[in-house]
């Protein structure tokens, strides 16, 4: 993984988020608490700005600045979370090397850092049932071609996603709302996926 | 939305700047990060920092103050602090006898004060406040929220602190007056968050959300709007079972009744929940020996009311009534 592909996926995470507006928004005021986009804009921008100040950093740093930043821009459940899976990917990335068998493993770091961090697993309508699935994914795998990967992973998440509807929340703001959460997306997959979705374009834009 | 707003992201800014212009005896502001801090700092004794999401003032901002908090760390409208907030707060009041954060149960707010004990490098401890009774199914490992009941024990505390108790003890003390506290809130409006423009959720003229959050978040159910007696039986009898499941005597008991606005309501109405609760706690044979009637812990504009009972002994009661000096609740100094 090289920091310029990181920085590239900045600018289209961002722009993904941006163009996603309405549907985060509606999903997190009908189940949240309307605050989910705001917040998430707010953090892209902020990592956006900081950007080209990464150039000359190994992904291992980048991701570690951009852990920090989350933590203190995004606020609510996201930054905690956001931030914990990027500072234990950053630990990873450290430790294990920064190729895609690394990044694999720091994936999966992430998000068992994400599941004790929101004491929360698979199955319970939050951005884990997007990101559990994908980080599997990742592993099976981690031999396969990267574009048929990122072919697969953008369909996965999209899958993923879609399947939070008919799920009972039990964590997060929404959890207190019972049966009055069943047919709606959960907002955090929602968010999970148009990021995970973003750098797989970003990577399938290297096939052109 | 017809708000006084100069720029949305300016919103908390400016009324932070605001308080502490109001106040200049009482509290210091620092605007990044956001934290205010008592003027008079007493960093000797156990240091009590709160936070949370803005737009439940007074609280916690307007609670800072002799007798109350030391810290108080407001995140954007309904949106957790963080926790350089919170580090850079205690770096400027240098606790020497320790630290309590006292944190509403919410999960933003729970992960980025537990972020911020393991990076605090100040001996700390932590108190959960989850002192709402509407929450349907305690199976949620979420649990219950906190809300107004969080004023009370940020008094009752702040008053223990000033003794010069240790850590441990106000933890304990704050724990107590939490189980003995419950809270059932009453919705007739929306609010609208500034950044968002619109109500955060639809209700019509005639429909009440009974068991509303502070954040306008939905509660037990929607339902048509009844007189005020009816609706204050609805919410004393959710308030009596739940002290009941957490083993709170409720008869022939001294209470701590609260009537709490969520800023949209007036004073008049307030009073008028009182007046009602009081002809219903008679009949339970529950006595009101201590009052508090206003908006305390709101949700921006929302029209709609919380009742809290919180189950008194001695030792709370005489906490309750210790001098407190702050911007938004004053006596006894």
């Amino acid at each position: 993984m090289k920091t310029e592909f990181i920085q590239r996926c900045i600018k289209g995470i961002t722009q993904a988020i941006i163009e996603h507006e309405n549907d985060i928004e509606s999903l997190d005021r009908a189940i949240g608490d309307g605050d989910h986009y705001i917040n998430l804009k707010r953090g892209c921008l902020a990592i956006n700005s900081m950007a080209n100040d990464f150039n000359l950093m190994p992904p291992s740093d980048v991701f570690k600045k951009i852990g920090m930043k989350l933590l203190s821009t995004i606020g609510g459940a996201s930054g905690p979370l956001f931030a914990s899976f990027f500072l234990e990917l950053s630990k990873s990335l450290e430790n294990d090397g920064d190729d895609r068998d690394g990044f694999t493993k720091g994936f999966a770091s992430g998000v068992r850092a994400i599941m004790t961090r929101g004491k929360s697993d698979f199955g319970e309508k939050t951005m884990l049932d997007v990101l559990i699935p994908i980080s599997e994914l990742l592993n099976n795998r981690v031999d396969g071609d990267i574009f048929d990967v990122a072919t697969q992973i953008d369909r996965k998440a999209n899958e993923a996603m879609l399947a939070t509807k008919d799920l009972l929340p039990t964590k997060g703001r929404s959890a207190g709302l019972g049966d009055r959460a069943l047919g709606h997306i959960d907002p955090g997959a929602k968010s999970c996926q148009v990021i995970i979705s973003a750098v797989c374009q970003e990577i399938l834009k290297g096939k052109k | 939305m017809k708000k006084f707003i100069n720029e949305v992201d300016d919103f908390i800014l400016e009324s932070l700047s605001g308080l502490a212009q109001a106040h200049p005896n009482l509290v210091s502001v620092n605007l990044d990060p956001m934290y205010v801090i008592r003027k008079d700092i007493a960093n000797k004794k156990v240091v009590l920092i709160s936070g949370g999401g803005s737009g439940h003032e007074p609280l916690h901002s307007g609670f800072v103050g002799h007798g109350m908090l030391d810290i108080a760390c407001p995140g954007h409208v309904f949106t957790s602090p963080t926790p350089d907030q919170m580090i850079s707060a205690l770096e400027a009041y240098q606790p020497e006898k320790g630290v309590l954060f006292i944190v509403k149960n919410y999960s933003g707010d729970v992960m980025n004060f537990e972020m911020a004990a393991e990076m605090s490098s100040y001996e700390n401890k932590s108190l959960i406040i989850n002192d709402d009774a509407a929450v349907i199914n305690s199976s949620y490992t979420t649990g219950k929220r906190g809300v107004a009941g969080t004023v009370i024990i940020e008094k009752v505390l702040g008053s223990l602190a000033e003794t010069g108790a240790n850590l441990d003890q106000c933890l304990s003390l704050g724990q107590r007056v939490n189980n003995a506290s419950s809270t059932m809130g009453i919705a007739l409006t929306s609010c609208t968050v500034p950044a968002a423009g619109k109500p955060t959720f639809d209700i019509g003229d005639d429909e009440v959300e009974v068991g509303v959050g502070i954040h306008g978040e939905p509660g037990r159910r929607r339902e048509k709007i009844k007189k005020a007696n009816l609706m204050v039986d609805d919410m004393i009898d959710v308030i009596l079972a739940d002290l009941k499941e957490k083993n709170v005597k409720t008869n022939s008991s001294e209470i701590l009744l609260l009537v709490n606005g969520y800023a949209g309501t007036p004073l008049s109405e307030l009073y008028l929940l009182f007046d009602v609760a009081a002809k219903n706690l008679k009949t339970h044979n529950i006595k009101i020996a201590r009052s508090l009637v206003g908006n305390y812990t709101t949700a921006l504009d929302m029209a709609g009311a919380s009742l809290t009972l919180c189950v008194l002994d001695d030792d709370i009661k005489n906490h309750w009534d210790a001098p407190v000096l702050t911007p938004a609740l004053r006596w006894g100094m």
